[in-house]
């Protein structure tokens, strides 16, 4: 668990005259669920972005799977791009796919794979986030909520990456759908030796499933570590972050546990 | 692309004890399995009732589609009364073995694809499209009358009608729309004036310009062409702005506070261009005359005070009035056909772009359809 997959550093992000971050740093290990947590416009999300390639910081290096992401060339970016999957908020899937072309795509595109296989492929990766079998042949939007976050999981699962990015994954999700997503996502991380970062403020999904998190604030980490860690951290921002009302009795019930 | 590093091999081999020896290497993954798909196949073909030793100590990695294949194959082989004995399995392959199988759907269950009959298929697809179509047309009926039921409503109570709405749409609909329209009638002017020249020059009978410009212009170009460009820039807009909102669920959260959507949407969009039709094709008139007179000048030598003259003496004001009258049909047509077609859209992306196709489509030929009625009732009618 020590060898890091991501190494983000010193990364500075500016829109106009807003600094989002300036001078963010912190690891990521292999095995891993790493949450990255922060309120709303602490730029958590902006940091995924910029980990997966769809935004580009103004300084700072991150290094993913052994690439640096800022001086890379657009090949080694593609192989990158090969080797993790994105569950993005609103699911993403494409609207005019069904969701077993929605699966299938990427394995359509960028394999030689007979179609037969690919079949079998996306009916096992279906059944693995959870899904009735039947659902392939629907489109994005007769799904609910929770389905489509599980097809949009099914999809990013559908080349076995090593390394999954999830951006807040229960929200939207009733909490007896939130929690067994949790588990599944414990589960497949299990079964597939994934590394997994997910972007959330559900307290709940970050007590089940996070190994390790940072707090994003103040345009900084302000705490990196495994909950206990974070807990002790006498800053104010974490204060706020874990000491509220919610955060206090969701910390009370898992000490009791 | 697949990753140029990764290749999946199988080879066989003799080993004594064994029929056939299989040794199976590198990296059983999605970017590589279909390198050895071919060659296993050829195995299943041709080993029955053989006792086979399969080596996968060499897998360097594999994942789920690599374990899919392994477990098609090696099930096949069983299938084939083959005696299998596998060498080299980790404990890593075994979990990963136990995974896919649960979680594959067993082939009983594939075998689900329905019957299809060729010769029957043209059938089923020419009632899928009556029935399509008649179902489009109560549809779209239903839609009339809820719009006309609550624009008969609204006349009663003319306060509660959206004037805001009506002026906006006016000035989208209406005065954006005067530069094509004036550009697309003075062609339009120009052309039948230059074909109608030609042909009246010969008999000596240049004066005749006059009535084929000034009656075939505000009788029948003038509001054919405008409400063709309305339909292609309006009817276009109307479908897109209501199906964006369709897709927003916009139009739900109106219905939930109470606001009928026929009342502040389709109303304000129908009525906008009703006033303004008729006045496009006014403004279409002036400007296909003048390009008339204006080659009649160059080509013909008729003066600008002589055929201004003649025009007065010659277009019976019933011709100006048929052409406009006309315009406010068009208008519901096109109002209303867009309006339904945005409504229609659903919840995907390429839904927009279609109906939005379909809309400008059935509005263009909804107002020929109806140009064509009006000139044969007309003409019956000896007007």
């Amino acid at each position: 668990m020590s060898d890091p997959v991501i190494t983000v550093k010193d990364i500075v992000t500016q829109f106009g005259d807003n600094r989002v971050h300036d001078g963010v740093s912190l690891h990521i290990n292999k095995g891993e669920i790493y949450g990255l947590l922060g309120g709303s416009g602490s730029g958590k999300s902006t940091l995924l972005k910029e980990m997966i390639l769809l935004l580009q910081p103004q300084a700072g290096d991150i290094t993913i799977l052994g690439h640096s992401v800022i001086n890379s060339t657009e090949s080694e970016r593609d192989l990158l791009r090969q080797r993790w999957g994105i569950l993005f908020q609103n699911g993403a899937l494409y609207s005019s796919l069904t969701v077993a072309e929605n699966i299938a795509i990427s394995l359509k595109e960028y394999t030689d794979i007979p179609m037969t296989l690919i079949n079998d492929i996306v009916r096992m990766k279906i059944d693995m986030v959870g899904l009735p079998a039947h659902v392939k042949d629907f489109y994005p939007a007769e799904l609910s909520g929770g389905m489509v976050k599980r097809a949009s999981l099914a999809r990013a699962l559908a080349r076995d990456p090593k390394l999954l990015f999830l951006d807040e994954p229960t929200s939207g999700l009733d909490p007896i759908g939130a929690e067994s997503f949790d588990q599944l996502i414990l589960e497949l991380r299990a079964m597939l030796d994934l590394t997994v970062v997910m972007v959330t403020h559900d307290l709940d999904s970050i007590l089940n499933t996070v190994d390790r998190l940072a707090v994003l604030a103040r345009k900084k980490v302000a705490a990196e570590g495994t909950l206990t860690e974070v807990c002790q951290n006498p800053e104010p921002d974490i204060k706020a972050f874990f000491g509220g009302k919610r955060g206090q009795a969701r910390l009370h019930q898992k000490n009791l546990e | 692309m697949p990753l140029p590093e990764h290749t999946a091999e199988i080879q066989a081999y003799q080993d004594t004890g064994y029929d056939i020896a299989l040794k199976s290497k590198g990296c059983w993954t999605v970017n590589s399995i279909q390198n050895v798909v071919e060659s296993l196949a050829g195995f299943c073909q041709k080993y029955k009732n053989s006792t086979i030793l399969w080596d996968v100590s060499a897998i360097e990695e594999i994942d789920s589609a690599g374990m899919m294949v392994f477990i098609t194959y090696y099930d096949h082989l069983l299938t084939n009364k083959c005696s299998v004995t596998l060498k080299g399995i980790t404990e890593k392959h075994q979990r990963l073995d136990t995974l896919v199988r649960q979680h594959s759907v067993s082939a009983l269950e594939k075998n689900t694809l329905p019957f299809k009959n060729y010769l029957l298929s043209p059938f089923h697809s020419l009632g899928k499209w009556v029935v399509g179509l008649v179902t489009e047309l109560i549809l779209f009926m239903t839609f009339f009358g809820e719009s006309s039921l609550i624009f008969f409503k609204s006349l009663m109570h003319p306060s509660r009608i959206r004037y805001a709405a009506i002026v906006k749409n006016i000035e989208q609909a209406g005065i954006q729309a005067l530069p094509i329209v004036a550009l697309t009638s003075f062609l339009i002017g120009i052309v039948i004036t230059y074909q109608g020249a030609v042909q009246l020059e010969k008999f000596g009978a240049n004066i005749f310009i006059v009535e084929m410009i000034s009656i075939s212009v505000t009788r029948e170009l003038a509001p054919l062409i405008t409400a063709i460009v309305v339909a292609g820039r309006t009817g276009s807009s109307y479908t897109a702005q209501l199906g964006v909102m369709k897709i927003t669920e916009e139009i739900d959260a109106m219905k939930t506070m109470g606001f009928n959507p026929h009342h502040f949407l389709v109303i304000p969009r129908i009525l906008a261009l009703i006033i303004t039709l008729p006045l496009l094709v006014f403004f279409a008139d002036i400007i296909g005359i003048f390009a008339g007179m204006l080659i009649s000048e160059i080509h013909l030598q008729l003066s600008f005070s002589e055929f201004l003259h003649r025009l007065q003496n010659v277009l019976d004001m019933k011709h100006v009035w048929i052409g406009i009258i006309k315009a406010p049909v068009f208008a519901v047509l096109i109002a209303m056909v867009s309006c339904f077609r945005g409504f229609q859209v659903e919840k995907n992306s390429d839904s927009i772009g279609r109906y939005t196709t379909i809309s400008v489509v059935n509005a263009i030929f909804l107002v020929i359809a109806c140009d064509a009625i009006f000139s044969v009732i007309l003409t019956e009618l000896g007007i």
